[in-house]
């Protein structure tokens, strides 16, 4: 529900008592609360809903379900995308 | 399972309750051009009406040259953000829209108003800035006011600058000259500047490497006007290339229609509007124009935007077709949708 | 934007729309329950490139849509006072009250400020200890970790000057009243993906068993939605009623434990007044009592009088439950749109109104 949005996790610290970290999102970053993911540290990708980690991107199962679907798109072989984006058209 | 039914731009929405002015007023969109079609054109427009024109900037005639004539008001806050400040902005902004009717930018005036207790160190950022930006962009800054008003009223400053150019002999350019046919170009990525700005609002504050696109665009549009026929210019500042693109299609009579995978948009600016809920279509820029040019030039204008450091990213991104008003967005999966002119301003999306 | 773009690619979306046209055999009325799904169907057009067969209904999914007017003019009210800051997401703000708005308070001088996260708001609260700040903790399952963490922060740090205003709803209760309501006539749902991230998917499970419903919890991407369509189609197609997960990379079955315990340790679950909809028993969260000197509702009780009204004209109600389309109504872009809202749906991004709006989509003639 809302607003959620992957990024990755570039800096973890701590304040107030609480397991913060830094996320990168396609080349912006912005501070969130890392506290219902303890497990993830720098490199791991999460998703933000305001301003917290809820779930952490499953990247296996993201690669697994994505080749199905990229057969579906008669795809062979996508580019993912690499963050940060330079200029998108 | 088409929808032929146009969106009908003209449904009659009645003012806002209420009887005073919102912000939304102030935001490029629709509540901003009702009030300048129902409260001030009625009033101030004279005969002739260049004002109800509705350009970039004024176009009269002094014995037999035709000058550009414009004023705008600066309000941004915060006055520093990445890249720029309110003072660079004020010089940037008057300049482009003399530059969007073809216009050579020659003199400018400032009234700054200042809020009672301003650093005077910030001023003179402000003050220094404008004078760079003037030599930047080869005018002359010849004439100002001051006035301080009490602490709470201004919000640090306000600049409003105005500014006069000549209009060269065979160079024909307004908003009402789209025709069906002809192609749409921005001269670069969009959305940049007013994501820049949010960057540094309190209360939606990111860390972005992101700067305002601000930049004067007097020899970019000079040297798309000498590579073809460049028949429609208008600076995509507050309201974005959306509100833009309503506009021409508005004062021409036309419908246009923009491909939104074509559209440029910079990585990190895409990714602050994703976080946002915010769409770069509708995001103020201070350094790209939308150009209706042509089609057969259009080839020869886009080569000649990208030779230019401002226009390297430009683009062809839709074309114009028959009226009545209205403006389409080919979406990345290729269904068609209108592309309508919000209301106010966008508001954050979060929850 | 990895995890985001590759999920919107055209070719992949369009493989999709064919093998949803090949499954299908039959009508089939689907409801995506999330409003941020309502969004990208629209937006994208995707309600229109599905074959004729099946229908997209919208669900009452946008938490600022549902939070009952009352709520509102409360909120309106505390911002009012010199005593305290009201901190909000930003598209609570245009929400009509019975008689005006945050966005038009703020304009009057109430001191109204939009925060992206509630950690922000309890910042505020530290930097003005001379006032209350009241957080409009608005949200559905998603947001009550968030809202609770900040809460929890405050009594754990000292911070007595937070308050929240409570408007949490819960999705499970509304799906269980849709399906039981008179004339029903949805067939399969879109779990909310990111509602289920925190929650996981277990409270559907006995819904799909009692009603024989397919529910297939879906992202919010054009490949997300097309991929739990697909999934939700064959489903129906087969007589099957599941449980099934698209969104894979972000929810697994039994959720967030972490976020669901703090959840737990903050609030209780109470009856709700959805807005348009009514009472949904056991569809809300209240703060618990060892946190209610952080109430709002308590700190500023309502003053009894002028009670509530909504406009008479509003729909909102039946298109939140999927009964009527934004596009039908009457007033749909005359008398009510995004400047001139008369319900929430059309002033919220993820209203389903607001959302046919921004997307120039014409009104309908209805025939009756």
């Amino acid at each position: 529900m809302c607003l959620g949005v992957p990024g990755k996790v570039v800096e973890v610290f701590e304040e107030d008592g609480l397991r913060m970290g830094v996320v990168d999102f396609g080349g912006i970053k912005r501070k969130a609360c890392l506290a219902y993911e303890p497990e993830v540290d720098v490199g791991s990708y999460v998703v933000i809903h305001v301003g917290f980690a809820i779930s952490v991107v499953d990247e296996e199962e993201a690669a697994r379900s994505y080749e199905l679907l990229a057969e579906m798109g008669n795809l062979e072989g996508i580019d993912l995308p690499q963050d940060p984006g330079g200029v998108r058209e | 399972m088409s929808d032929d039914h146009e969106f009908a731009l003209r449904c009659p929405v009645p003012l806002p309750p209420g009887d005073t002015v919102l912000l939304g007023h102030g935001s490029g969109g629709k509540l901003t051009a009702q009030l300048i079609r129902d409260l001030f054109v009625p009033v101030l427009a004279g005969d002739g009406s260049e004002l109800a024109r509705l350009g970039d900037a004024a176009v009269v005639v002094v014995n037999g040259t035709r000058l550009a004539f414009t004023t705008d008001a600066f309000v941004v806050a915060p006055a520093f953000f990445p890249g720029s400040n309110i003072g660079e902005l004020s010089v940037n902004g008057t300049v482009n829209d003399l530059a969007m009717m073809g216009a050579t930018p020659l003199f400018l005036s400032a009234a700054l108003i200042l809020e009672e207790g301003l650093p005077l160190r910030d001023l003179g950022e402000v003050v220094a800035s404008m004078a760079e930006a003037c030599r930047r962009a080869g005018v002359t800054l010849v004439t100002g006011d001051t006035k301080v008003v009490e602490r709470g009223s201004a919000d640090g400053l306000f600049v409003t600058t105005s500014g006069v150019g000549v209009i060269p002999d065979g160079v024909e350019i307004g908003p009402e000259r789209a025709r069906p046919g002809d192609v749409v170009l921005v001269s670069g990525p969009v959305g940049s500047h007013g994501v820049a700005v949010m960057s540094r609002r309190a209360g939606i504050e990111f860390e972005a490497k992101l700067v305002s696109d601000t930049a004067p665009l007097t020899d970019l549009v000079r040297a798309m006007i000498a590579a073809g026929d460049v028949r429609c210019l208008r600076d995509a500042t507050r309201g974005g290339v959306a509100s833009v693109l309503n506009e021409l299609a508005e004062a021409s009579s036309v419908s246009i229609t923009a491909v939104e995978t074509d559209i440029p948009v910079l990585g990190p600016v895409r990714a602050a509007c994703e976080m946002l809920g915010l769409d770069p279509l509708y995001v103020a820029n201070e350094g790209v124009c939308v150009a209706i040019v042509a089609p057969e030039d259009a080839e020869a204008v886009l080569a000649a935007a990208r030779a230019n450091p401002h226009g390297e990213h430009a683009a062809i991104v839709g074309s114009v077709g028959e009226g009545p008003p209205r403006v389409l967005l080919r979406t990345g999966l290729g269904a068609t949708r209108p592309l309508i002119m919000l209301a106010g301003d966008q508001l954050p999306r979060i929850c | 934007m990895r995890f985001v773009d590759e999920y919107r690619n055209e070719r992949i979306a369009r493989g999709l729309l064919e093998e949803i046209s090949r499954t299908v055999t039959r009508p089939w009325t689907l409801m995506e329950v999330c409003g941020g799904q309502t969004h990208t169907l629209i937006r994208a057009g995707i309600d229109q490139l599905l074959p004729a067969e099946i229908e997209l209904v919208h669900g009452p999914g946008c938490p600022v849509c549902v939070t009952p007017l009352a709520l509102i003019d409360e909120a309106i009210a505390i911002a009012k006072r010199s005593d305290a800051i009201l901190c909000s997401f930003g598209d609570m703000l245009r929400v009509p009250g019975s008689s005006e708005d945050l966005f038009m308070a703020r304009a009057a001088g109430a001191d109204v400020r939009i925060v992206y996260s509630p950690l922000d708001a309890l910042e505020v609260a530290r930097r003005n200890p001379d006032r209350t700040v009241v957080f409009f903790a608005v949200g559905f399952e998603t947001t009550a970790p968030a809202n609770a963490m900040a809460v929890k922060q405050a009594k754990e740090l000292g911070i007595e000057n937070f308050a929240l205003l409570v408007a949490h709803v819960l999705v499970p209760p509304a799906i269980a009243a849709i399906l039981v309501s008179p004339g029903n006539r949805v067939q399969g749902f879109l779990a909310p993906g990111h509602v289920c991230a925190v929650q996981g998917w277990t409270e559907y499970e006995p819904i799909a068993r009692e009603f024989h419903v397919p529910l297939v919890v879906t992202g919010f991407e054009p490949v997300d939605l097309l991929e739990g369509i697909l999934m939700a189609v064959r489903q129906l197609e087969e007589g099957r009623a599941e449980v099934e997960n698209q969104y894979v990379r972000a929810v697994g079955r039994t959720g967030n434990l972490a976020a669901q315990a703090v959840v737990a340790e903050v609030f209780e679950t109470c009856d709700r007044a959805w807005r348009g909809i009514g009472v949904i028993p056991k569809s809300g969260l209240r703060l618990r009592e060892a946190y209610r000197d952080h109430d709002a509702e308590l700190l500023f009780p309502r003053e009894g009088g002028v009670p509530a009204s909504e406009s008479e004209i509003c729909i909102a109600g039946t298109v939140l439950v999927g009964r009527a389309k934004p596009d039908a109504c009457p007033a749909y872009g005359t008398l009510c749109t995004p400047e001139t809202p008369l319900g929430a749906p059309m002033v919220s991004s993820e209203g389903a109104c607001a959302a046919y709006f921004l997307a120039g989509r014409a009104r309908r003639e209805v025939s009756s």
